[in-house]
């Protein structure tokens, strides 16, 4: 066993150290969902596992979080196809656009969220729109787009072109080129594109704050509630939703090494 | 830049032979792009037009007409000095200690942990997973940590860190810390995706010619990582500029801890003072552009995405 | 109507091709003809250009000028997946979410073609890989791989197979044993092979005729033995094979040969075997047919005697030895010796005349770079 001097055993420690941070008010969050408690959350008083039982007895959480992944769905849908098309024309194809669409796409990362989200209720309020479903569907899709981009962008940079090449080769016209042999191969990263928005939608506060009118998505309905006291059943929603983004994670990855594994044995 | 990191791992430099854009290129790009231009580009310019509002002479709340009064500006800027300056100031403390802590964890995963992929993957969704639990939730965690009853407290008052009637929350170092702690993984992810790519070979060059571990790291490591240290900087700095949740009262801050993005909130959706909200999204929307301007100056476009 | 699977068999013509890219001219000039059912090498370095000649015959370029006719028939225009063309990549280029089998039925879905995937099965067979059939591309071997590129292309029967230096990715004993195989395919199903390789053994073992790309166009075609026995340019002279070049002014002329002298000796060409008979011209000789002697042989009407000259460096290759003799005001020149036992024995610095039969030399067209035109 060689003998590790401190030096080499800084970095790990302060790695863990630094994770241990990281993941504190995860396992805040997660443990306060189990809390017996009635009206504010913010004392221990005890285990009980009804929140998660009856997570839906408080209407108003249930509501919230059913909006939050209508919305959620919708703009996934939509800013996963435009940024998709987006992607492959950057990616393949040179014309004279090029810094025009790419610095279009990078604004609305780098724009603070005020600014969109005053910006686009400014919008709608001239031109009359009330804010709404409809309002934040539309913002939603706005800022998850540039995101789908850069996703898909990063799948398509590492599709050796030759294979479509091949295809035509063999007598695929270009939009069969496209059904049988591009989109099936850039599936993995327009899926992981479709989830990161998903994510950036269902957790979005600033911009949806602004258009929301009357309708309340998840965060908001906690920002509004922190004033009070955030009940127990938005903890058990958050850590639900946690749980089940580390296991799509996680099972992708461990799917990922089994098959690298298995290629590598064959 | 930092985004690439979800897509897993892209080449640094994109030097694929493209074809020429015909008219496929048009139906591929105009959607999203007309998308951008009416709920992007229209709504800065919506920004720029109310911004220069003047209130209606009947005096109702909310009512404005077109002008070109530009002494909006100047209003905002003398009235939200104090704002303007915390936000800035928040920032770049934030910044900095984000960088500081994420550094070490980028250069530990990204460097140290090559020889073992799945580990390296497993960290960096550990450094992940707080984006997949609502930022607010984690806001008001800390909040409850660091509560006045807290044992935190307790051991500040105990060291004589913190005045027996002095607390925490609401204190300029307690939403400090909670921007630090929520952009950490911004400013961690474009550092890994930058060190993991750096070759070990210049470090062993470098200690072959006599270099000891310090010089090393100051001459070598950190030039080279310097372009993830400049995209995790514009990462985090600018999001965190425009940010007001950390800062709120119901959150970590007080009623002393006002930002630029509290202002707005207020003036737009409390006191229907929408000249004043726009001129101050204006004002902040053009000093990040200007830092944007020069980022992009530097490294050119074509890395943006 | 099932559709029936095989093209006919048709001549490719390249006629007046001309392709030019952002900042340099990839080809020009250049026409080519292959007549059907041969086994066609296009040889080169790399960067001559005839990748993008096989690209454009596939058609995943266009030229900037010029025709491609198919059969007689003008095909210039049309997009790949109207070609009855066929192309094995360098990369081999095989779709990895599909198995095996589904990537040789590709072409016959595409076409709908009736039982592709018997015909799919047969394919794999005949390239023995029909128990690979259901894995992905990414679980074979680099040669199984290029062995189902190969069976993908075959399976369309199409009028005219593209190779792009298939068997560049291989080490040599598989790629020796590639080459046997790929030659007895295609004459086996009789189809027309455009082999583009940079690899002169390669070619001139597999090929029926061989053109000789450089910069852009086509220096030399032709079976390859003719091409190895008589090149017409230093080019050609340098990449099949290796030459000894002597240049000089014409100094005697007759009825049969043409002479030239360079540094006191006389070297003679058959005028049939020269490409110019006035002025300055390049003559050259192959290092495995000349001699050298310790002691000057007997002048003769057929024999070209030069030297003497000295042994300065000798490589033992196995087969044979290499001898490096520098004569005044010639140049160095290479001999190759055959090893069979009997080997001169002579050692460095020994002074030996070099001699070789005037009906092994031959005359270029043109001379080497570095030397001026009269």
């Amino acid at each position: 066993m060689k003998k590790l001097s401190f030096g080499k055993l800084a970095l790990p420690i302060y790695a863990v150290l630094a994770m241990v941070f990281l993941l504190t008010p995860i396992a805040y969050t997660i443990m306060f969902s189990f809390n017996d408690s009635t009206r504010s959350n913010t004392v221990w008083e005890g285990f009980t596992l009804r929140h998660w039982a009856q997570v839906c007895n408080r209407q108003d959480v249930c509501d919230a979080v059913t909006n939050s992944i209508v919305i959620g769905v919708i703009s996934t849908i939509f800013a996963t196809i435009l940024g998709t098309a987006l992607a492959i024309a950057l990616v393949r194809y040179s014309f004279r656009a090029r810094s025009l669409v790419s610095l279009s796409l990078f604004l609305p990362m780098a724009t603070p969220e005020v600014v969109l989200g005053a910006g686009l209720a400014g919008l709608f309020f001239n031109a009359g729109v009330g804010a709404g479903m409809t309002t934040i569907i539309i913002a939603h899709v706005m800022f998850c787009l540039s995101f789908v981009v850069v996703t898909v962008k990063a799948r398509v940079q590492t599709l050796d072109p030759t294979l479509e090449e091949a295809g035509a080769d063999l007598y695929a016209n270009p939009r069969q080129v496209f059904r049988k042999i591009t989109l099936p191969l850039l599936m993995p990263g327009i899926i992981s594109a479709a989830l990161l928005s998903f994510a950036l939608s269902f957790d979005d506060f600033i911009i949806t704050y602004f258009n929301s009118g009357s309708v309340t998505t998840f965060p908001k309905y906690i920002y509004v509630a922190a004033a009070r006291g955030v009940p127990a059943e938005a903890n058990v929603i958050a850590s639900a939703v946690f749980m089940l983004a580390i296991f799509i994670v996680l099972a992708t990855q461990i799917r990922g090494a089994i098959k690298r594994s298995k290629l590598a044995k064959s | 830049m930092a985004f690439a990191a979800f897509g897993g791992g892209a080449p640094a430099k994109d030097n694929s032979t493209k074809r020429k854009g015909g008219p496929i290129v048009l139906v591929l790009i105009l959607p999203g792009l007309i998308y951008l231009g009416l709920f992007f580009m229209t709504p800065l310019l919506s920004l720029l037009v109310t911004a220069l509002e003047s209130p209606d002479p009947s005096g109702a709340i909310g009512a404005y007409l077109y002008d070109l009064n530009f002494g909006n500006f100047a209003t905002v800027v003398t009235q939200y000095m104090p704002q303007i300056i915390r936000s800035f100031g928040y920032a770049f403390a934030a910044t900095v200690f984000a960088l500081a802590i994420s550094y070490p964890l980028a250069y530990f995963i990204g460097v140290k942990l090559r020889g073992s992929p799945l580990i390296q993957r497993l960290l960096l969704t550990l450094v992940i997973a707080p984006f997949f639990i609502s930022f607010l939730l984690r806001t008001i965690a800390w909040k409850q940590l660091l509560s006045d009853n807290s044992g935190f407290v307790a051991l500040l008052h105990n060291l004589h860190i913190l005045a027996p009637t002095s607390y925490f929350i609401g204190t300029d170092a307690a939403v400090i810390f909670g921007l630090t702690y929520n952009f950490i993984p911004f400013m961690t992810l474009p550092l890994f995706t930058n060190l993991e790519r750096l070759d070990i070979r210049f470090l062993e060059a470098a200690s072959d010619l006599y270099a000891n571990p310090r010089k090393v790291f100051r001459k070598i490591t950190l030039p080279l990582s310097m372009p993830g240290i400049i995209s995790g900087t514009l990462l985090t700095f600018i999001p965190i500029a425009g940010d007001y949740v950390n800062a709120s009262r119901d959150f970590l801050g007080s009623s002393k801890t006002s930002m630029i993005g509290t202002m707005v909130e207020a003036d737009f959706l409390q006191n229907w003072n929408y000249p004043s909200a726009s001129a101050l999204s204006v004002l902040l929307m053009a000093l990040i552009l200007i830092m944007v301007t020069f980022y992009v100056r530097r490294s050119g476009t074509e890395d943006l995405l | 109507m099932a559709k029936s699977n095989a093209f006919a068999g048709a001549d490719l013509e390249l006629i007046d091709i001309r392709k030019d890219f952002p900042g340099f001219t990839a080809l020009d000039d250049m026409d080519l003809t292959i007549p059907a059912g041969q086994f066609f090498a296009l040889l080169g370095p790399s960067g001559c250009g005839k990748t993008t000649t096989l690209r454009i015959v596939a058609g995943l370029e266009t030229p900037t000028f010029g025709q491609v006719l198919l059969g007689g028939k003008d095909i210039t225009a049309a997009k790949p997946h109207e070609r009855p063309v066929n192309t094995v990549f360098q990369s081999y280029a095989l779709f990895p979410h599909m198995t095996v089998l589904e990537n040789v039925a590709f072409g016959l879905r595409q076409r709908k073609v009736a039982d592709a995937q018997k015909l799919a099965v047969d394919a794999l067979n005949l390239v023995e890989l029909g128990h690979l059939a259901a894995r992905r591309p990414q679980q074979l071997s680099g040669g199984q791989q290029q062995r189902v590129a190969l069976a993908r292309a075959l399976v369309n029967r199409p009028s005219l197979l593209l190779l792009d230096e298939p068997l560049g990715a291989l080490d040599l004993k598989l790629r020796r044993q590639m080459q046997i195989e790929l030659k007895a395919i295609q004459l086996e199903v009789g189809l027309t092979f455009l082999h583009v390789t940079h690899d002169q053994e390669e070619a001139m073992d597999m090929a029926d005729i061989v053109a000789v790309m450089n910069k852009g166009r086509i220096e030399q075609m032709g079976a390859p033995e003719v091409l190895y026995d008589r090149p017409k340019t230093v080019f050609v002279s340098k990449f099949l094979g290796q030459s000894n070049l002597f240049v000089g002014e014409v100094v005697e002329k007759n009825a049969t040969s043409v002479s030239i002298e360079v540094g006191g000796n006389k070297i003679t060409v058959d005028k049939k075997r020269a490409e110019k008979h006035t002025g300055k011209i390049a003559i050259g000789v192959r290092p495995e047919k000349a001699d050298f002697h310790e002691k000057k042989p007997k002048l003769s009407a057929d024999q070209i005697v030069i030297g003497p000259g000295e042994i300065i460096d000798i490589r033992f290759t196995g087969v044979s030895n290499q001898y490096l003799i520098d004569i005044p005001n010639v140049g160095e020149i290479t001999v190759f010796a055959q090893n069979i036992g009997k080997s001169p024995e002579v050692e460095l610095g020994a002074k030996v005349y070099v001699s070789w039969r005037v009906e092994h030399s031959y005359g270029l067209s043109d001379l080497p770079t570095g030397s001026s035109e009269a």
